[in-house]
């Protein structure tokens, strides 16, 4: 069915920040569609508008034109308790800072979003061990991040994303506090899952490794999509542009 | 269900469902709980509400002291008010600041909530019911303390003769004030910075820095 085929799509988004006298459109009309499975990537430079492009695309903040559709939902149009709903449910997050809670154990931590879906504490735990078993932290369910390392604190902000069966991962940097090796093995995971949960997943990155994984890479420039590209191209590209190791 | 989800793409519009609400009960226990894990910082922020209330209780209960009459008597009288009202500032500020500074530092942990699914209602219901149990337990332990100091230095001075008449319903009402004030300010101080975080959208809750 057609509805299915996108899982996101968004529309002549503008988002504007004003500093005194300054205006900056860090989103300026970014039409993107994204199918329902895609493992895809955001790159671009520093300060290219990557997060607020996450942020708009997760419901974490409104943008100032334009709309985004989740499942051909209009965000625009939901109220408070549908898009906690959407939050809850269809999107998990993943930061570059992990933002788990920190004094709550790894298995706290991800059993967090199956308390706010109202699932009875018995299935929540069943749940947060099943996943953190496929992160491969099923041994660190009692440590709290502080007594994890970057890259087992990302796995739990993985498992934490997965919680209650979202269709849609999204990423900001997962890769960006992360050493080279650590931030492979991330990437790694984050293909897998893809993979087997047929889970979307959306990365903001400047992390070259992700190309290689990625269905498709959006360059976005300035707030404005420079060129898509799918995978197959852009290696060539690269191999060309960054020299061998950008090929991983 | 609000209105309609309008697709432009001409697909039939699926819906979204609503969040459901939290039973009070989970509130509860959440606020326990994070009462509980965060223990030592909890005691820090009630040690300042207990310190407000107890310096304030300690002036309060000079009162339970008859005075006598004369113009000496109005004199003291008076440094008593005086000296109530300034330990009612001082405990203002005190609570205020240590709330504000344990509500303030959790700004990051609301926005990763209501990115989890956390309904703003939900969340000023969690720092409501934790705010109200500090304030309860650190006001009473501190008009006890506050009291308790009071009594016993003008016990040692005067002898059991000083007390006054009202002595025991005196400090029952002061009791009350001392824990109404103490709860109030602390409810003052940590609702709305919460709330506030609480209404943003996600993304500002999250790049509040302390
Ligand atoms: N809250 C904000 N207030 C003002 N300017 C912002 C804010 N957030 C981002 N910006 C600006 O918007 C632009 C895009 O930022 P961002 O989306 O964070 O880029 P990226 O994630 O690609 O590094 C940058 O120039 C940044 O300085
Ligand atoms: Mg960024």
């Amino acid at each position: 069915m057609a509805a299915n085929e996108y899982v996101v799509r968004t529309k002549g988004l503008v988002k504007i920040y004003t500093m005194g006298d300054e205006v900056l459109r860090a989103l300026n009309g970014v039409d993107l569609d994204i199918r329902r499975g895609e493992y895809i990537s955001i790159m671009g430079p520093s300060g290219s508008g990557k997060s607020t492009l996450f942020n708009a695309i997760g419901g974490l903040d409104r943008p100032d034109e334009g709309s985004v559709f989740i499942n051909d939902v209009d965000m625009a149009q939901l109220d408070a308790r549908e898009l906690a709903y959407l939050r809850c449910h269809t999107i998990g997050y993943i930061f570059q800072s992990f933002n788990l809670i920190p004094v709550m154990t790894a298995l706290e931590n991800v059993m967090l979003p199956t308390v706010f879906a109202g699932t009875p504490t018995d299935e929540g735990i069943e749940r947060a061990i099943e996943l953190l078993n496929i992160v491969g932290l099923g041994h660190r369910l009692h440590h709290r991040p502080a007594q994890l390392s970057g890259g087992q604190q990302q796995r739990v902000a993985i498992a934490r994303a997965l919680a209650n069966h979202p269709s849609i991962i999204l990423a900001d940097e997962p890769t960006g506090n992360l050493d080279l090796k650590t931030g492979e093995e991330i990437i790694a995971l984050l293909r897998r899952l893809n993979k087997e949960q047929g889970v979307t997943v959306i990365s903001a990155t400047h992390d070259l490794k992700m190309v290689d994984v990625s269905d498709r890479i959006v360059w976005i420039r300035d707030g404005k999509i420079a060129k898509i590209e799918e995978r197959a191209d852009v290696e060539i590209n690269i191999g060309q542009m960054e020299g061998e190791e950008a090929l991983v | 269900m609000s209105a309609e989800p309008i697709s432009q793409f001409g697909q039939s519009p699926m819906r979204v469902q609503k969040q459901i609400q939290l039973p009070f009960s989970k509130a509860w226990q959440i606020s326990v709980r994070s009462i509980r894990i965060r223990l030592a910082r909890s005691i820090i922020t009630a040690g300042g509400i207990f310190l407000g209330i107890a310096f304030y209780s300690s002036v309060r209960a000079s009162s339970l002291f008859p005075i006598g009459e004369g113009p000496e008597a109005i004199a003291e009288a008076n440094r008593q008010t005086w000296l109530a009202v300034m330990a009612l500032l001082v405990c203002f500020v005190g609570i205020m600041n240590s709330m504000l500074m344990s509500v303030t530092e959790r700004f990051k942990e609301i926005g990763t909530m209501k990115c989890l699914g956390a309904l703003d209602s939900f969340i000023v219901k969690l720092f409501f019911i934790e705010a109200s149990l500090m304030g309860v337990v650190a006001s009473i332990a501190g008009w006890f303390a506050g009291w308790l100091i009071t009594v016993t230095i003008r016990l040692f001075t005067d002898g059991v003769r000083a007390f006054g008449p009202n002595f025991l319903t005196g400090s029952l009402i002061q009791m009350v004030t001392a824990v109404g004030i103490g709860t109030l300010i602390t409810l003052v101080a940590a609702i709305p910075p919460a709330s506030r975080v609480a209404r943003m959208p996600p993304a500002a809750a999250l790049r509040s820095e302390i």
